[in-house]
C-alpha cells in the first residue's frame, strides 16, 4: 500500500524507526507514532470488526475516546486486549491484533450478521433469545460469545510489576493542553506545590494538533517553552500518560500512570513497575480536561476514512499523516474549518465542504467548494469510503468522490471528573453542550471544558482559574505572562445541533462501539424506553469500553429532537468513575501472586522446618501440621504416632500463633473481671486461669488463659484466630466503655516464641533447661511464672497449662531465641523419646479431653452449652455478656450442648457436619437433634469419635442416636456419651 | 465515604487504615438496667438517612476508639472525637 506519510509532524523522530506488526503483517513507523497513527501512514484505514454486525471500522479518532479501533497489543503475559490504538505508542517489535473478527479483518463471516439486523435492533437480548429456554444455553450463549465480544484476556501471567502510591499537592491541574498548561505555570511560578497529569505521551493537549503560529512563533516553539519552563520549576511535578480517572471524597483523584506499558521488551526495566496507580490528594483542582468532538450520526458513519475533524487536523499536523488524497469536511461548526484549512495548506484536496447552517457565518478563504445547508445522508465503499452522497438543501442528491472524511458535529466538554460524586452537567444551548456543573465539588473548570474554543482564551482562562485557586490557599498571584497569541478573543464556534441526519440512508451510527444506531433509540422510543437511563440498557448505548464518550450527547439529542424538547429536560446518564479502562495490574499493585497477602511465621518456623514440618496456611500463618517420619507415607500415620508419643511420652508443640495480649495499670484485674464472665479479681501472682470471654449478646466470643506474673501486670493468650478481633474489643472497653480504668494494652503475638511441652516426661525434660523447681508442689497446675534458664542466661515464661489433658508446660522465650530453645529442648528430650506434633496432633488431643476450639465457640453457644454454665459469675455486678446471657432463650434446657459421640460399630465413620436424629425419626429440620462439631480418629481407643451440640446434651449420655450425613447419603448408628473421652478425672493433669 | 480521615490523635489520614464498627448505640446501661434496655443498646440501631454518628477504630495507626459523624446521604464527615469522651457525657 503506498504511504501516507507527508512532511512535517511536531511529534515524531524520523530517525527512530520502529518496525511493528499488524496482524502478522510487518510494517514501519517512526518514535511518537501512535498505533493508528502509524497504521493510518501505512494506509491502513481498516482495523477492526464492529462488535454486533461486524462491520468494517477505521480509526474515528485521535485520543482517549476512541470506539472503534480496539486492538490487542504484545503477546504472552503482556498482552493487551481492548488497546485503543489511538493511545498506544508505538514501540520496536509491537504486534498488534485486530479484535472481533474471523477468519480475519479483511474476510469476516460474522458480517453476514448485517442480513441479521432486524433480529439484532435494540432490546435484541430481551426479545430475540427469549425462547425456547433451553436454546439459552447450548445455542444462543455460545452463538453470541463466538460472535460479539472484545479482546480475550491472556491466559498466561503478567510479567510486570505494579506499584501504588500517594502523592499529596496544593494544586492539582488535570489536564495539559493550554488552559491546563497555563494554570500550571501560574500556580507554579507563585511557588504552589502543583501536580501537573495528561494522559497523552507529550504535554499539549490540543496544542499539539496546531500546525500553524501562536503569534509570531511556531505553535510546537511556544509549546516547547511552556513544558521546558514546567519542567525546570521544582515545586512542578510533571506527570504524562498518567489519566486521571476517578474524583473522590475530599479531593482525593486516582490516576494511572503508564510507566513501561509504552516500552519495548528490550527496553523494559524489570525492577521497575509497568504501571503506577496514584492517589493524589489536591488542596485545590483545576480541571483542564479540554473538549471531546462528536461525531454527526448519518447513513454510512461508521465507513473506515471517516474520522473526527480534530483527529484528521492532529495526524496531519503532530505525525505527518495523510487522511486521503481527496477529503471532504462535514461539519456544523467553525473550529472544524480549521482542519480544512489545514489540509489545503499541505496540497491536500478538500473536495467539498458540507455544512448543515444554511448562511455560516464564516469567512472560510481556502479552494474547497462550500455546499451550506446540506448534509451527508450516506457514503459508500467496500472496506473504505469511497464517495458521500450529500443532500443539497432543495432536496437534491449529489455523489462526491472522497477517500476520507473529516466530521465535526460540535463539541462535548469532558465533564466526567466534575460529576463523579454526584453532580450532574448543566445544558447549554449557547455551547450545544452539557456543560461542568456549578458547583464542581471544588474543582475550578477552565479552557474547552468550560466552553472555550481557541488556543489565546483557553491561556486566559486557565491563568486565571489559577490565580483564584492560589488566592484560595492565601498565595497572591499574577496571571503568568504567556505567550502572545495576538487573536485574544473567544472564537464563536455557532454550532448548530443536528443529532441526526433526517435523510440517512442506512444504518446511521450513534454509538460505535456497541452497534447502536439511530433507528434503535427511535424503536427504544416507541416501545416506551424513552428515558435516558432505560434508552441507555435498552440500546445498551454508552455502555462499551469507551462508556459513550463520542456517543451520549449525540443519544440525549435524538431522544430531545424526538421529544421535541431541549437535551437539557433529557439530562445526562451518571458520570462514574473510570474514566478510561484501568488494567487490573493497576489495580491489584503488588497484591498478587505470593504477595497477595502477608505470610506470618512462627518464631519457631525454621526450627518446624528443619524438623520436616507440613505446614498449613490458618489464616496469615503457617502453622506446622505434622511431622513426618521416614516411612509414614500417609497424614495420619504421623498423626497417630505423634498423639500416642505425647500420651505415652513427651512431646513438643509450637503454640506461638496464639495471640498474646500484655495487660498493665492499677485497674487491669478489675478490667479482666469485667471482660471475662469468670472471676479474675482475685487471680494471684504467679497463677493462670482459663477464662471465657462473651459479647454483649451473652453468648462465647473466645476463650484462652490470663496469667498474673506480677502486680498490675498480666499476661492474656487468645486463639490464633481472634487475636486481633480480641485485641480489638479490649481496646473498645477500656478505652470507651470504661475509660476511668487504668489499664493499657500491648499485643504482644510476635514477641514470644512460645511451645507446649507435653506428656509424663514434660517435666523431665524441662527440669534440664530450667534451672528453677519445677516440681509438682514448686510448680503445680495453672502455676505461670518466670523461670531462668541455661543456668541463667535465659528468662522465659513458663505456664503449667494444658490443651491436651497431659501434664504439660508452655515456654514463652523472646522470640529471637525460639528456635535455639526449641533445639535445646529436643536435645534435652532424646532420651525420654521427645518428638514434635502438629496442629492435627493438638486437634486430636484435644477432642479426645473433650476441650472445644471455634469448632464449637461458632458464635451460637454459651458456656452453659459448653458445660462450663458454673464458670459464668453469679457474684460479679456486671461484665461484658452478663444481662443478656440470662436471656429465657440462652437458659432453655433443651438448648443444644456439647456432648462427645462415637459409632455403636467402632469400625464406623461419621464427619463433621453431620445431623444427630433420634433413632427411627424420619429426616427433617423439626427431628434435627443437633449436629457434629469436631471428629477425628482416636488412636488411644482406636475408632472415630467426635464432639457434637445436641439438644439436651448431657442428660442424653448414653442414648443411641443416628448420626446422618446428606452430604454422602450415608447414616450410622452412634452413642452419645461424656465428651472426655480420656482421663474425665484430669488425674495427669495434676502428676 | 470520606477518603481521608481526621484522626484527632493523627491528622487526616487514608480511610483504609480505619475500621468502622458501626452506629454508636444508646449507652451501655447500668448492670442492673432492665432488659429491654438491654436489648436497646445490644441489638437497636436507627440506620438514619442522614447524619450519623459511629465508632470508627483507627486500626492501622494510634488504635484509638473515635467517634465520627457522618452524613449518609452526601458522606461528609463532621467531627472526629476520642471517644473516650463519650463516657463522660453519659453517651457510651
Ligand atoms: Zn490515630
Amino acid at each position: 500500500m503506498t504511504s501516507f506519510r507527508i512532511d512535517g509532524g511536531t511529534l515524531i523522530d524520523r530517525d527512530d524507526v520502529r518496525e511493528f506488526t499488524f496482524n502478522g503483517e510487518r510494517l514501519r513507523g517512526f518514535g511518537g507514532d501512535t498505533v493508528a497513527s502509524a497504521l493510518l501512514a501505512n494506509g491502513r484505514q481498516l482495523v477492526g470488526r464492529s462488535f454486533k454486525y461486524h462491520r468494517p471500522r477505521g480509526i474515528l479518532t485521535a485520543g482517549a475516546a476512541e470506539p472503534n479501533a480496539l486492538l490487542t497489543i504484545g503477546r504472552d503475559g503482556r498482552r493487551d486486549p481492548n488497546t485503543r490504538a489511538t493511545m498506544a505508542e508505538l514501540f520496536d517489535g509491537l504486534e498488534a491484533r485486530s479484535q472481533n473478527c474471523w477468519p480475519n479483518v479483511d474476510f469476516d463471516i460474522g458480517a453476514m450478521n448485517g442480513l441479521l439486523g432486524p433480529l439484532l435492533g435494540a432490546g435484541f437480548y430481551y426479545k430475540t433469545f427469549m425462547w425456547p429456554a433451553a436454546f439459552w444455553e447450548k445455542v444462543y450463549e455460545p452463538l453470541i460469545r463466538k460472535a460479539a465480544g472484545l479482546g480475550r484476556a491472556s491466559y498466561d501471567p503478567d510479567p510486570g510489576s505494579y506499584e501504588k502510591c500517594w502523592a499529596h499537592c496544593d494544586v492539582l491541574v488535570i489536564g495539559a493542553g493550554p488552559a491546563g498548561l497555563a494554570a500550571a505555570l501560574t500556580a507554579g511560578r507563585a511557588g504552589a506545590r502543583v501536580i501537573i497529569a495528561d494522559e497523552g505521551a507529550q504535554l499539549g493537549g490540543g496544542m499539539l494538533a496546531e500546525g500553524g503560529m501562536i503569534g509570531n512563533k511556531p505553535a510546537d516553539a511556544v509549546l516547547a517553552d511552556m513544558v521546558g519552563e514546567l519542567h525546570a520549576l521544582p515545586n512542578v511535578e510533571v506527570k504524562k500518560r498518567t489519566t486521571v480517572f476517578g474524583a473522590y471524597d475530599d479531593q482525593v483523584f486516582a490516576a494511572v500512570e503508564q510507566v513501561q506499558k509504552h516500552l519495548s521488551d528490550a527496553a523494559i526495566n524489570p525492577d521497575r513497575a509497568m504501571e503506577r496507580l496514584w492517589r493524589i490528594v489536591a488542596k485545590q483542582v483545576i480541571l483542564a480536561t479540554g473538549a471531546e468532538e462528536r461525531p454527526i450520526v448519518f447513513g454510512g458513519n461508521d465507513r473506515p476514512g471517516v474520522m473526527t475533524a480534530g483527529a484528521m487536523r492532529t495526524y496531519l499536523n503532530a505525525f505527518g499523516v495523510a487522511p486521503g488524497k481527496q477529503v471532504a469536511l462535514f461539519a456544523n461548526n467553525n473550529q472544524a474549518y480549521q482542519t480544512a484549512m489545514d489540509l489545503e495548506a499541505r496540497g491536500i484536496e478538500v473536495a467539498a465542504i458540507i455544512d448543515p447552517r444554511k448562511c455560516p457565518d464564516i469567512d472560510y478563504g481556502g479552494k474547497a467548494r462550500l455546499i451550506a445547508g446540506a448534509m451527508v445522508r450516506d457514503t459508500a465503499g467496500r472496506k473504505a469510503i469511497k464517495s458521500i452522497a450529500v443532500r443539497h438543501d432543495d432536496g437534491r442528491d449529489e455523489m462526491i468522490a472522497v477517500d476520507a472524511l473529516a466530521v465535526s458535529g460540535g463539541y462535548s466538554p469532558i465533564v466526567h471528573l466534575a460529576c463523579h460524586r454526584g453532580a450532574r452537567p448543566v445544558w447549554s444551548d449557547e455551547h450545544v453542550g452539557f456543560m461542568p456543573p456549578e458547583n464542581c465539588d471544588g474543582m475550578v473548570p477552565a479552557g474547552a471544558v468550560a466552553g472555550k474554543a481557541g488556543i489565546a482564551s483557553c491561556f486566559v482562562a486557565g491563568a486565571t482559574a489559577a490565580v483564584s485557586v492560589l488566592n484560595a490557599l492565601g498565595l497572591n498571584a499574577a496571571p503568568a505572562g504567556l505567550p502572545d497569541t495576538q487573536t485574544a478573543d473567544d472564537i464563536a464556534q455557532g454550532t448548530v445541533a443536528i443529532w441526526s441526519v433526517p435523510s440517512s440512508k442506512g444504518k446511521a451510527f450513534v454509538d460505535y462501539q456497541n452497534d447502536v444506531t439511530a433507528g434503535d433509540i427511535n424503536l427504544a422510543m416507541r416501545e416506551g424506553y424513552d428515558h435516558v437511563e432505560l434508552a441507555k440498557r435498552y440500546t445498551t448505548n454508552g455502555m462499551a469500553t469507551d462508556q459513550g464518550k463520542t456517543s451520549n450527547v449525540n443519544a440525549i439529542g435524538i431522544l430531545a429532537q424526538n421529544k421535541g424538547v431541549s437535551p437539557g429536560a433529557i439530562g445526562t446518564t451518571t458520570f462514574r468513575p473510570f474514566y478510561t479502562p484501568v488494567s487490573f495490574g493497576a489495580l491489584v499493585g503488588a497484591s498478587k501472586g505470593f504477595e497477595f497477602q502477608p505470610v506470618r511465621k512462627s518464631p519457631l518456623h525454621g526450627w518446624a522446618e528443619r524438623n520436616g514440618a507440613k505446614f498449613v496456611e490458618t489464616g496469615l500463618w503457617y502453622r506446622s501440621s505434622w511431622f513426618p517420619k521416614d516411612g509414614e507415607t500417609f497424614w495420619r500415620d504421623s498423626v497417630d504416632r505423634e498423639v500416642m508419643n505425647v500420651r505415652e511420652n513427651v512431646g513438643i508443640c509450637d503454640v506461638s500463633t496464639l495471640g498474646k495480649i500484655e495487660i498493665f495499670g492499677a485497674d487491669a484485674a478489675e478490667f479482666l473481671n469485667r471482660v471475662y464472665c469468670n472471676a479474675f479479681l482475685k487471680l494471684p501472682v504467679g497463677k493462670a486461669r482459663y477464662g471465657i470471654m462473651l459479647r454483649e449478646d451473652g453468648l462465647v466470643y473466645d476463650d484462652g488463659t490470663t496469667s498474673c506474673l506480677a502486680e498490675n501486670h498480666y499476661f492474656m493468650t487468645t486463639t490464633t484466630a481472634l487475636a486481633a478481633g480480641v485485641l480489638t474489643h479490649l481496646e473498645f472497653c477500656a478505652q470507651v466503655l470504661w475509660p476511668d480504668l487504668d489499664v493499657r494494652l500491648a499485643s504482644a503475638t510476635d514477641q514470644w516464641a512460645q511451645m507446649a511441652i507435653a506428656g509424663p516426661r514434660a517435666r523431665d525434660v524441662l527440669a534440664k533447661i530450667i534451672d528453677d523447681d519445677i516440681s509438682n508442689d514448686a510448680f503445680p497446675f495453672l502455676a505461670a511464672r518466670d523461670v531462668s534458664m541455661f543456668g541463667g542466661r535465659l528468662t522465659g515464661r513458663l505456664f503449667r497449662i494444658s490443651f491436651s489433658g497431659e501434664l504439660a508446660y508452655e515456654i514463652a522465650v523472646p522470640a529471637g531465641y525460639g528456635e535455639s530453645v526449641a533445639d535445646a529442648i529436643m536435645v534435652a528430650g532424646k532420651e525420654f523419646d521427645i518428638a514434635p506434633y502438629g496442629t492435627e496432633a493438638l486437634g486430636v488431643m484435644r477432642i479426645e479431653k473433650g476441650h472445644v476450639t471455634h469448632a464449637e465457640i461458632n458464635g451460637t453457644v454459651t458456656p452453659a452449652d459448653l458445660g462450663m454454665g458454673r464458670m459464668v459469675s453469679a457474684k460479679k455486678d456486671d461484665f461484658i455478656g452478663r444481662v443478656m446471657n440470662m436471656r429465657e432463650g440462652l437458659v432453655d434446657p433443651m438448648r443444644p450442648a456439647l456432648v462427645g459421640i462415637k459409632p455403636k460399630s467402632l469400625a464406623d465413620k461419621f464427619a463433621t457436619g453431620s445431623h444427630i436424629l433420634k433413632i427411627g425419626d424420619e429426616v427433617s429440620l423439626a427431628n434435627d437433634q443437633g449436629y457434629v462439631t469436631s471428629m477425628c480418629y482416636s488412636p488411644n481407643l482406636g475408632h472415630a469419635i467426635g464432639l457434637a451440640l445436641v439438644k439436651g446434651g448431657p442428660e442424653r449420655y448414653g442414648e443411641e442416636v443416628v448420626i446422618w450425613n446428606g452430604l454422602a447419603g450415608t447414616s450410622i448408628t452412634g452413642i452419645l456419651c461424656n465428651p472426655a473421652f480420656v482421663d474425665p478425672e484430669n488425674e495427669k493433669l495434676h502428676a | 465515604m470520606s477518603s481521608l480521615v481526621k484522626c484527632p490523635h493523627c491528622g487526616l489520614r487514608p480511610r483504609e487504615e480505619f475500621t468502622i464498627r458501626g452506629e454508636v448505640p444508646t449507652p451501655r446501661p447500668a448492670a442492673g438496667a432492665d432488659e429491654s434496655v438491654w436489648f436497646d443498646h445490644v441489638y437497636l440501631r436507627d440506620n438514619p438517612r442522614g447524619q450519623h454518628r459511629e465508632y470508627w477504630h483507627h486500626s492501622g495507626g494510634c488504635r484509638r476508639w473515635l467517634v465520627l459523624d457522618r452524613n449518609t446521604v452526601t458522606h461528609e464527615t463532621g467531627d472526629v472525637v476520642d471517644a473516650s469522651t463519650l463516657k463522660s457525657e453519659g453517651r457510651a
